[in-house]
């Protein structure tokens, strides 16, 4: 009896345990396409996604975002169909690519662009690039020292997490570590309110983000906006890619999908996720 | 006779079977809890032990560099430790006294129809997500703390040291004249009080003097994060002492009157040692709750990974470990940088050992203190 009961106690646990961890079993889609790369280009990959999956419902598009490199890697291996990246592909896999049949086809469909941004009541017009590494260093710390106030500078941040972030080290600190004194920050809305109410606060944000209660610098003595960015006027920008296996065939979901940066709608979600849009309609 | 009596075999099986169906159906509900929190140490440490063994044990408690992200990562976390414990610390020299205080006020001092409003809008205060929190603080707390930080720092200074000084001066000055005799007693305790009362609001006046004058050059920093937290455990503390003090009863309180002692006398030496392991508990938790807090740090500390200088100024941006767990959580793919992705559940069990060692402190107080009673 008791033996019974015990096994009957085991079942009822082991049965328990299964439902919450049995996976639910996916399903495959005929139309699917799959995205991997960037996180800075992930945003644009799942905007796009979403907008072109609910024009096409028939159409599965998922997108994962594991980094530039990664991007790379998996297109060249086949597992996805767009890579997206925030960088160039790099000469070896360019190679890596050719010898396993791949030829890498690179489409720019937004640029990137990073305005520092200050307090609008500083009299702070514009900095060179060596000076705004220097503030974020931490070489310069007070703002006297660059003919404002004499206050302390507060260094705003985007998290280690963002592909703002990212773009910031890499076009601006020049592989020179950031002050720990920097404060670090979820969002680029979350800067545009910490420098908003922060007299003393520098921070930096995307170009979309960019309004009326926050002063964008001038950087090299250029003032960011949508055309110095496209120009290349304004030195804190880059382009941003998606890297596809050859041009995909005219007319198909791919290729739809593609070209989504080249219509009004796929500007305009460029533009929301604060981005530049490549073209102006 | 009997025969009638007797249920049929099938349905006694039947019968047996469905007490059996459950009873184990309860023991799975009730062991479900203890297998969540055993898969959680399980998974956590999975993989928590990887990052010592890549990178060590020395860096991540001693060092300070915390740039997990460059190509050269280093993974010093003593400041981001310090700043847990600097909130930590801020939240409960805010929430502890007010806590304890307030759950005195609302058993013994302020009138019963006072307590069956007071306690509920109090307990509301735990219903208010931490993420509302969170957006205060950064949105109208760091201006306002950047603008007119030294006031405010100031009256908290006030709300916090007055009533509590208000408590010790009453109690001092009872007990320093418990001692004289009859009629003089009720005169030295008002000089007692009076010259006792004057030299506490002479040195909270320097004191805030002193606080008024402090500049803020940033409103996202540890103390903004210590007065919110303070607020978000207060509902814990008081509640849960204010539970323990009621618990107390009336037997105790009265036999101290009928001894001949005042409500002062009661309150201090009768009814708070009485209660004293459940007010320990109920610091613990609101403890437990600062620690553990992650939004609010995560959008209001400012998380920077750096020990402030002096180190208990609270007027400089910190980062914790719950901050750093969920702002690195998303890129901390297991791909590109393992090490950056088992540091983080390194301090997930960091937080869950210092959660464990408070819980069995917390359990051994209570023992103790319960052993001393009986």
């Amino acid at each position: 009896m008791n033996r019974f009961r015990n096994a009957l106690m085991t079942t009822v646990l082991a049965a328990v345990l299964c439902v919450i961890f049995v996976p639910a079993a996916g399903f495959a889609q005929a139309n699917r396409i799959i995205i991997d790369g960037s996180t800075t280009v992930g945003p644009i990959g799942k905007a796009f996604a979403e907008y072109y999956m609910s024009k096409n419902p028939g159409v599965n598009i998922t997108v994962s975002e594991s980094g530039s490199g990664n991007g790379a890697k998996s297109l060249i291996n086949g597992t996805c169909d767009v890579a997206t990246m925030s960088r160039f592909m790099k000469d070896e896999e360019f190679k890596a690519a050719v010898e396993k049949g791949v030829s890498p086809v690179a489409t720019v469909i937004a640029i990137d662009g990073l305005a520092i941004v200050v307090h609008p009541s500083s009299p702070i017009q514009g900095l060179t690039i060596d000076k705004i590494r220097d503030i974020y260093t931490g070489t310069i710390t007070n703002w006297k020292e660059l003919g404002g106030p004499n206050v302390a500078i507060v260094l705003i941040s985007r998290d280690t997490n963002s592909g703002t972030y990212e773009t910031f080290e890499s076009l601006v600190m020049n592989k020179q570590k950031i002050s720990n004194k920097a404060e670090y920050v979820g969002s680029s809305g979350a800067i545009r309110a910490r420098v908003q109410s922060t007299p003393a606060a520098i921070g930096y944000v995307g170009l979309g983000f960019v309004d009326k209660t926050v002063k964008a610098l001038k950087v090299n003595n250029v003032y960011p906006d949508n055309a110095t960015v496209t120009s290349g006027a304004y030195s804190i920008a880059r382009p941003l890619f998606m890297f596809t296996n050859g041009y995909p065939k005219m007319g198909s979901e791919l290729c739809n999908f593609l070209n989504l940066y080249l219509t009004q709608k796929g500007q305009q979600i460029i533009e929301e996720i604060g981005f530049v849009p490549v073209t102006k309609y | 006779m009997q025969s009638q009596l007797l249920i049929s075999k099938g349905a006694r099986r039947y019968k047996r079977f469905g007490a059996l169906f459950g009873h184990s159906l309860l023991v799975a509900i009730a062991s479900s809890s203890v297998i969540a929190l055993l898969f959680i140490f399980y998974f956590i440490m999975r993989d928590a032990i990887p990052f010592f063994r890549i990178e060590g044990v020395k860096e991540f408690f001693t060092s300070t560099h915390w740039y997990p992200s460059r190509n050269a990562p280093e993974f010093g976390a003593l400041s981001i430790f310090v700043g847990s414990a600097l909130v930590t610390l801020g939240a409960s020299i805010v929430a502890v006294p007010l806590g304890i205080l307030a759950a005195l006020c609302l058993s013994d001092i302020l009138p019963f129809s006072v307590r069956q409003v007071a306690k509920p809008v109090i307990e509301m205060l735990a219903a208010i997500p931490s993420v509302v929190f969170g957006f205060f603080a950064l949105v109208v707390f760091a201006p306002l703390l950047q603008t007119h930080g030294g006031s405010i720092i100031a009256a908290g200074a006030w709300i916090v040291f007055a009533p509590l000084g208000l408590v010790v001066v009453a109690v001092a000055s009872d007990v320093a004249t418990s001692r004289l005799p009859g009629r003089a007693r009720a005169a030295g305790r008002i000089g007692a009080a009076v010259l006792l009362g004057s030299l506490a609001t002479l040195a909270l006046l320097a004191l805030t003097g002193f606080l008024n004058r402090l500049p803020v050059s940033t409103g996202t920093n540890a103390l903004n994060v210590s007065i919110i937290l303070g607020i978000m455990a207060l509902p814990t503390i008081v509640s849960v002492s204010e539970d323990a003090l009621n618990a107390v009863g009336r037997e105790l309180r009265e036999g101290s009157y009928a001894l001949g002692a005042t409500r002062a006398e009661t309150l201090v030496r009768v009814v708070v040692p009485a209660a004293r392991s459940g007010i320990l508990a109920a610091v613990i938790l609101g403890i437990m709750r600062a620690i553990g807090e992650t939004m609010v740090v995560w959008m209001a500390s400012g998380n920077a990974a750096r020990i402030p200088s002096p180190w208990f100024n609270l007027l400089e941006p910190v980062r914790t470990l719950t901050a750093t767990i969920a702002g690195d959580m998303g890129e901390a793919d297991q791909v590109t940088g393992s090490a950056r992705y088992h540091v983080l559940f390194a301090m997930a069990a960091c937080l869950l050992a210092f959660a464990f060692i408070m819980n069995v402190v917390s359990e051994y107080a209570v023992r103790r203190s319960r052993r001393t009673k009986g």
